[in-house]
């Protein structure tokens, strides 16, 4: 699309990308429109929509009530009424005073109206810890919500992604959530000026490697790819893989990397219980047990309410120095 | 069902020479085998009492199913040390009392859950399964030991050499076999794994060879003397004279009786040179003569019509199969005059004898016609360099003018 020489590269941030990726929508499709709390006059809690009231008006750039469960069933109905909602939840936090509708409703209706009304909806909420807000801020819960069947859940971590994702979602005609977490929102880099949408079904092999494969998704690629650099200095060739979408997961990604590895940990910012990273880990039992060389480690976060203190909050954060340590046992260089 | 080859996945137990109630020893044989590479008689590691015969004769079994249980003396009759032939070898004796120490994958006894596991990687599994590689002899490199990939396959790479037959320098074309149909198989699997062992003998191993011609008239007439005072059956031949001056001379230069593997040269404190042993089917195989240099030169006349007629009978020790230091070729009977080998893979040195002819040979001045043999040696550079060569192939000689005090 955009592989030749003449491609204009334009720096910007994360948030800038999903904001692009917003207005792109915005103005390709009269059904979309923005809601949620402060996305309007306020810009956004994270300042993605800055701008937007003012270009595209009230209409389409709604402020809603504090009241999560009920615009994200405006939402809902909206979606059902042929429109194209993007419903924005400051964070995932929130989210649970509308896991009602997210669950009860918009996952099942297509189901229980048998197959007479999908619901094509884009919920776009921040996730994620390590910016000291404290245990009912700092919840990393898309695993949690990949639980679902019936909606899908993505996790952009590259411009790219935050840039390309959205509009491929909005024509999804079921449920889609986003989740950015809040701490890539000033990452910033550069894309091609006349990038596109990109696809929401397979995972992304971010960095080839021989010895061990690493799976990660979002702001947690990043402490990956920094392991896999030092690990290579060490003689250590890591594998990095990004998710991209936690569900529906494509496994066949990961497992196709295990099984020329022989080695996989998993990093996910999620608690280890019943996590994700359970899931991953379950399903390569399942698909490579035989190709594997080593049990499988995960990396998560500490099992506590996330600790306010800096030094605590990253203590129970999965760190680049803890990927480090536990390819180099795995590997045992 | 011990491993008796690389390529061994399964084995029909043919006979049982062990009871219920027998005491058996380190080396007993207590079972016999048959392979795709003949029947193999199965020796026990451990001593103690035949408690239960697991496998019924007849039976084909995979490799690692528990043939037999032993429980160890002035233990109660359960529960027993289980016993897997081969598999045995080089487990732990420590704590090898009462407990139950089943082999891998083996059926146990019920309600008698493992107590000791053996750690390894569900790849490494695998692959020795592929590969025909006994788990409870491989070391583990892994957490608490855990057995990983790299450590199969350096046992691989290790069984592979060990039981591939020797390179033979003018191979022979495999005669058909009418009246063994399953020798087509066997031979087959036979050819693969002197393929395997051969090809990585030449990709890896960077070969010197250094020859000699070693004047033989001494050697002979002290052997014909000898030969008059014996009876016929137990005369010596001159191959025995030229074993144990090869293990004499192996003494003097140890660096060539070994294994290179890890990178570095392990030489072997026991010589038992293997001796490659042609067979009437076609192919070879290389048993080793254990301990070749502390035996005399009547028992290793003995040694070697025992072991020449179970090699053609196909009845080969497992531990002959895979004990041998260095390789010993004699193509002399063909009327080869000189032997330029493959050295046997983690072996370090192959030691080649033609034929010993009568040839022009100078000595003090004076031209005389005397019975000379040629004697090569092939060596692995990595581990030892022409001088070392030089000096056992000057001991060989020496050894050999001076028979009567080998």
């Amino acid at each position: 699309m955009n592989g030749n020489g003449n491609t204009q590269m334009i720096q910007l941030t994360y948030r800038e990308a999903v904001r692009e990726a917003i207005r792109e929508a915005l103005r390709k499709d009269d059904r979309v429109f923005l809601m949620g709390e402060d996305v309007g006059h306020y810009g956004g809690c994270f300042a993605v929509s800055k701008g937007l009231l003012q270009e595209f008006g009230p209409e389409r750039i709604r402020d809603t009530p504090l009241s999560e469960s009920a615009f994200v069933g405006a939402g809902i109905g909206a979606a059902l009424g042929g429109m194209r909602p993007i419903v924005e939840i400051m964070t995932v936090n929130f989210s649970l005073l509308a896991a009602d509708q997210i669950l009860n409703n918009a996952a099942t209706i297509l189901h229980m109206s048998g197959g007479q009304f999908n619901i094509p909806l884009v919920i776009r909420m921040a996730t994620g810890g390590g910016r000291q807000v404290a245990a009912q801020h700092s919840h990393s819960l898309e695993g949690w919500y990949a639980h679902i069947p019936g909606i899908k859940v993505l996790t952009p971590a590259t411009l790219e992604d935050a840039r390309g994702m959205l509009w491929t979602a909005l024509e999804d005609p079921d449920p889609v959530l986003i989740f950015e977490n809040s701490n890539l929102y000033n990452m910033e880099g550069q894309l091609p000026a006349e990038v596109g949408p990109v696809d929401i079904d397979r995972a992304r092999v971010r960095r080839p490697g021989r010895d061990v494969t690493i799976i990660t998704y979002s702001a947690s690629l990043f402490k990956a790819l920094d392991a896999a650099e030092t690990l290579a200095r060490e003689g250590i060739d890591a594998e990095v893989i990004d998710l991209r979408t936690l569900r529906p997961l494509d496994d066949e990604t990961f497992l196709t990397s295990v099984a020329k590895t022989h080695r996989a940990v998993i990093v996910d910012e999620g608690w280890r219980s019943g996590s994700i990273s359970a899931e991953i880990a379950a399903r390569i039992m399942e698909g490579a047990f035989y190709e594997l060389d080593a049990p499988v480690e995960r990396i998560c976060s500490v099992e506590v309410p996330m600790p306010y203190a800096k030094h605590l909050e990253q203590a129970a954060l999965p760190q680049t120095e803890t990927v480090i340590t536990t390819i180099k046992r795995m590997v045992h260089f | 069902m011990p491993s008796l080859g690389a390529d061994m996945r399964a084995g029909t137990l043919i006979a049982w020479k062990v009871k219920p109630g027998d005491r058996v020893k380190r080396g007993d044989i207590i079972a016999e085998v048959e392979t795709e590479k003949g029947l193999v008689e199965v020796e026990v590691f451990e001593e103690g009492v035949v408690d239960q015969i697991l496998v019924q004769p007849g039976e084909k079994v995979p490799v690692e199913t528990v043939l037999a249980t032993i429980r160890s003396e002035g233990m109660p009759v359960t529960p027993a040390a289980t016993v897997v032939g081969a598999a045995v070898k080089e487990r732990a004796p420590t704590g090898a009392g009462p407990e139950a120490r089943p082999s891998l994958e083996a059926p146990h006894p019920p309600s008698q859950p493992p107590e000791r596991r053996i750690r390894v990687s569900p790849l490494a599994r695998k692959l020795a399964a592929e590969l025909g590689i006994d788990l409870s002899t491989v070391q583990g490199t892994g957490p608490h030991g855990a057995i990983e990939r790299a450590d199969v396959e350096r046992a691989a790479a290790k069984r592979l050499a060990e039981k591939a037959p020797t390179p033979p320098v003018s191979e022979k074309p495999i005669p058909p076999m009418r009246e063994k149909p399953a020798a087509t198989e066997f031979q087959v699997g036979m050819r693969r794994a002197i393929a395997a062992a051969m090809a990585r003998s030449n990709r890896e191993i960077p070969h010197y060879y250094l020859e000699t011609r070693i004047d033989m008239s001494r050697a002979l007439h002290w052997l014909e003397a000898e030969n008059q005072k014996r009876p016929i059956k137990e005369r010596l031949l001159p191959v025995v004279l030229l074993i144990k001056a090869v293990a004499r001379a192996l003494g003097d230069v140890p660096e060539l009786n070994g294994y290179w593997i890890d990178d570095r040269l392990q030489p072997q404190e026991a010589i038992h040179i293997g001796f490659a042993i042609s067979l009437r089917q076609g192919g070879l195989v290389v048993p080793a003569i254990h301990h070749t240099d502390l035996k005399s030169l009547d028992e290793l006349m003995e040694a070697l019509r025992d072991l020449i007629t179970r090699v053609r009978a196909g009845r080969l020790r497992s531990s002959e199969m895979t004990d041998a230091t260095v390789t010993l070729t004699n193509l002399g009977d063909l009327g080869v005059e000189k032997v330029y080998g493959v050295i046997y893979p983690p072996q370090v040195a192959l030691i080649g004898f033609g034929k010993i002819a009568e040839q022009p040979w100078a000595e003090n001045g004076m031209i005389g016609i005397r019975p000379v043999l040629t004697a090569t040696l092939a060596a692995d550079h990595r581990a030892t360099d022409g001088h070392q060569g030089g000096r056992f192939l000057e001991a060989l000689n020496r050894y050999l003018q001076e028979v009567a005090k080998l």
